[in-house]
């Protein structure tokens, strides 16, 4: 997984031997917020959609619309003989417990939590060195020294978006005010775009006037708010500066399509494996989104600040703290 | 941010949060105060609210998208009423058809159109409705209290919500100060007694309806065009009941409903804003209380403030004329 940086390049090399290589038979299972969630979801459909175009493989995939329908999605994959079956999502976890535990001959790959299992394979992102470095360049572009974070659904998963963001910003001005909002407590708080634009008027009326969200299909509300109030809103997961340009400082990326591209790759060259993998900045897994969208809001400062963040946390100088490792946050 | 102007700002997300209600709550009076259960609210609210962002998108006309919404619902309402007043349906079980179709059909239509999971494309500045600034309220935003109740509170909203507080005093003078409005309560209170005055029963209730139709469609409209962006797949998140509790909470009455929308509306808005502010004399309150709060209110005021609400006496009840 190492090469996950090189994965681009690769993919060119890689399309000679895919003929060589096993036919798969891949399949996806989005999590609620559906595939085109203009985020995390969305991202891993763009990087099936790659892995289509390269190779020519098609795969199947599903939008779930509430929970029940988990399992039923996997085991129906899994009996008709897909393989491998990536789900997206932390709430897959204990329906994949018990899928993967009936289908041991079938491989798994979840996004974003950790199933034991010897056919599963967990993928993990650094999501706090992403945050962190998006949260430099919030610092760094408020003019009144307060910014805001909305989430989706209240879990550490998102606490750890939010704890990254805030030592970003604190690590370039210590005296810029966090404002965290969590959305709800459901799974209806990936979907709720309304209540995502009331939270960030309610940002912008405390006198925040860069937000940053992690939360899915609402999040979407949240960058609109602030096009609307002709503020800046940070995006998540994809890029998403071409939403509203200008308006959105710059998007957090966490390559859930580089993830989803490698774990077909691997599958069709035999080098499928289980165990979890944790994809950083180092391995090119999260990353700042820097195009002609958002060129025009992004100063040579900025870009100068979060080069060196950037590589001192690749060189480990710099430690990001992980809300996952003891569930509370330094600052 | 003093304590005056956050309350100024709540009560502001109130008046955003409780305007689809008051227009849904209205609506489900209309149909209801003449016989007719207007079940159907949610379902005709994500039509309406559909056909807005549709029509919005393609047209770059939120007025546009506004009549479609509106055309949707009249439609629908139309469709309730042919299953129920003509041919003496269940009017529980057309609502919940009717609801249960808008859910599927919205979504197939919109993964049809626009191959996006049932969503619709974001719309832009002209595509919907934008706010309005009321005369002066720019000069007055530095005069205290009255300045910031007036340029924060009252000015700046989009056009739809002034729509629906006015609505509110324009359906009571039409229910209590009109020949229309008597009528209409009376085909809900005695339809035997208006069909002997030799008024058509089935007419009056189409009629009810029809007003039904019209606002459910303003406020599907101010969903997607005025507080969203855009369309999701059940967007309206249960408001049409909670309109229709909200008539229920205000029995059937246009000022009493507006203030239970209000109340509603006002615990969502508080649950949004209440996070993680400090509030003077408690301190920073737990979101998860925060968020429950709504709940636990709804449950106390239901329980000891509401008193006995009395339905239309032939609400639900299909008028046959003669055995």
């Amino acid at each position: 997984m190492k090469k996950l940086l090189t994965t681009m390049v690769a993919a060119v090399a890689c399309y000679a031997t895919v003929a060589s290589a096993a036919e798969i038979k891949p399949a996806v299972v989005y999590d609620l917020g559906g595939k085109f969630d203009r985020s995390f979801n969305q991202s891993a459909h763009t990087g099936a959609e790659k892995y289509k175009e390269d190779t020519g493989t098609a795969y199947r995939d599903f939008e779930i619309q509430n929970d029940s329908q988990r399992e039923q999605a996997m085991r129906n994959f899994a009996r008709r003989g897909m393989n491998p079956i990536v789900v997206i999502g932390f709430s897959q976890a204990s329906a994949l417990e018990k899928v993967a535990a009936e289908f041991p001959d079938t491989d798994f790959a979840i996004v974003d939590s950790v199933v034991d299992l010897p056919n599963v394979q967990s993928i993990l992102f650094k999501e706090q060195e992403g945050s962190f470095l998006v949260g430099i360049l919030a610092a760094m572009a408020s003019k009144t020294h307060k910014v805001g974070f909305i989430g989706g659904m209240d879990i550490p998963l998102i606490h750890k978006f939010s704890c990254g963001y805030t030592q970003g910003v604190k690590h370039s001005d210590p005296n810029t005010e966090v404002l965290v909002n969590m959305t709800g407590t459901t799974g209806a708080a990936w979907n709720d775009p309304v209540k995502g634009g009331e939270l960030a008027k309610s940002q912008f009326d405390r006198g925040v006037d860069v937000v940053y969200h992690a939360a899915g299909g609402t999040g979407v509300g949240v960058l609109q708010a602030a096009a609307d109030a002709g503020k800046l809103g940070i995006g998540v997961d994809s890029n998403q500066n071409a939403l509203h340009p200008g308006s959105v400082l710059t998007s957090m990326l966490k390559r859930v399509d580089v993830a989803v591209y490698q774990a077909f790759e691997d599958a069709a060259n035999g080098k499928w494996h289980s165990g979890t993998t944790v994809l950083g900045l180092k391995e090119g897994g999260v990353d700042w989104a820097l195009d002609k969208n958002n060129e025009k809001l992004i100063t040579d400062d900025m870009k100068a600040a979060v080069a060196k963040a950037k590589e001192e946390i690749i060189d480990g100088s710099l430690k990001v703290h992980d809300y996952m490792t003891d569930s509370a946050c330094p600052m | 941010m003093d304590n005056f102007q956050m309350v100024v700002l709540l009560l502001d997300a109130t008046m955003r949060t409780s305007t689809p209600l008051i227009l849904a709550a209205l609506a489900g009076m209309f149909s209801e105060r003449a016989g007719t259960i207007n079940l159907a609210l949610e379902g005709m609210m994500l039509g309406g609210a559909f056909s807005a962002a549709c029509v919005a998108y393609y047209t770059d006309s939120h007025w546009l998208g506004l009549g479609a919404a509106v055309l949707t619902t009249i439609a629908l309402s139309l469709l309730h009423g042919f299953a129920c007043i003509t041919h003496k349906g269940n009017q529980v079980v057309s609502g919940m058809a009717i609801n249960i179709l808008m859910s599927g059909l919205t979504a197939l239509v919109g993964i049809a159109l626009f191959s996006q999971g049932g969503k619709t494309p974001a719309l832009d500045h002209e595509a919907r409705f934008q706010p309005i600034t009321l005369p002066g309220a720019d000069a007055v935003a530095n005069v205290p209290v009255l300045g910031s109740l007036y340029s924060e509170l009252l000015s700046g909203h989009n056009i739809l919500v002034y729509v629906a507080f006015l609505a509110v005093p324009a359906s009571w003078w039409v229910l209590y100060r009109t020949r229309f409005g008597l009528r209409l309560r009376a085909v809900g209170e005695n339809p035997g007694a208006v069909d002997t005055a030799g008024i058509s029963v089935v007419a009056m209730r189409y009629r009810s309806v029809l007003c039904s139709g019209f606002l459910v469609g303003i406020s599907g409209a101010y969903l997607s065009t005025a507080q969203g962006a855009s369309f999701l797949s059940d967007m309206t998140a249960g408001k049409g009941y909670i309109a229709l509790a909200a008539m229920v909470f205000g029995k059937w009455r246009p000022f009493p409903a507006m203030f239970a929308c209000i109340l509603f509306g006002f615990l969502d808005a508080a649950a949004t804003r209440l996070q993680g502010v400090s509030v003077p004399g408690i301190g920073e309150v737990p979101v998860q209380l925060v968020q429950a709060l709504p709940y636990i209110l709804t449950v106390i005021l239901l329980a000891g403030f509401i008193g006995r609400a009395v339905a239309p006496k032939s609400l639900g009840r299909p008028y046959v004329k003669e055995r």
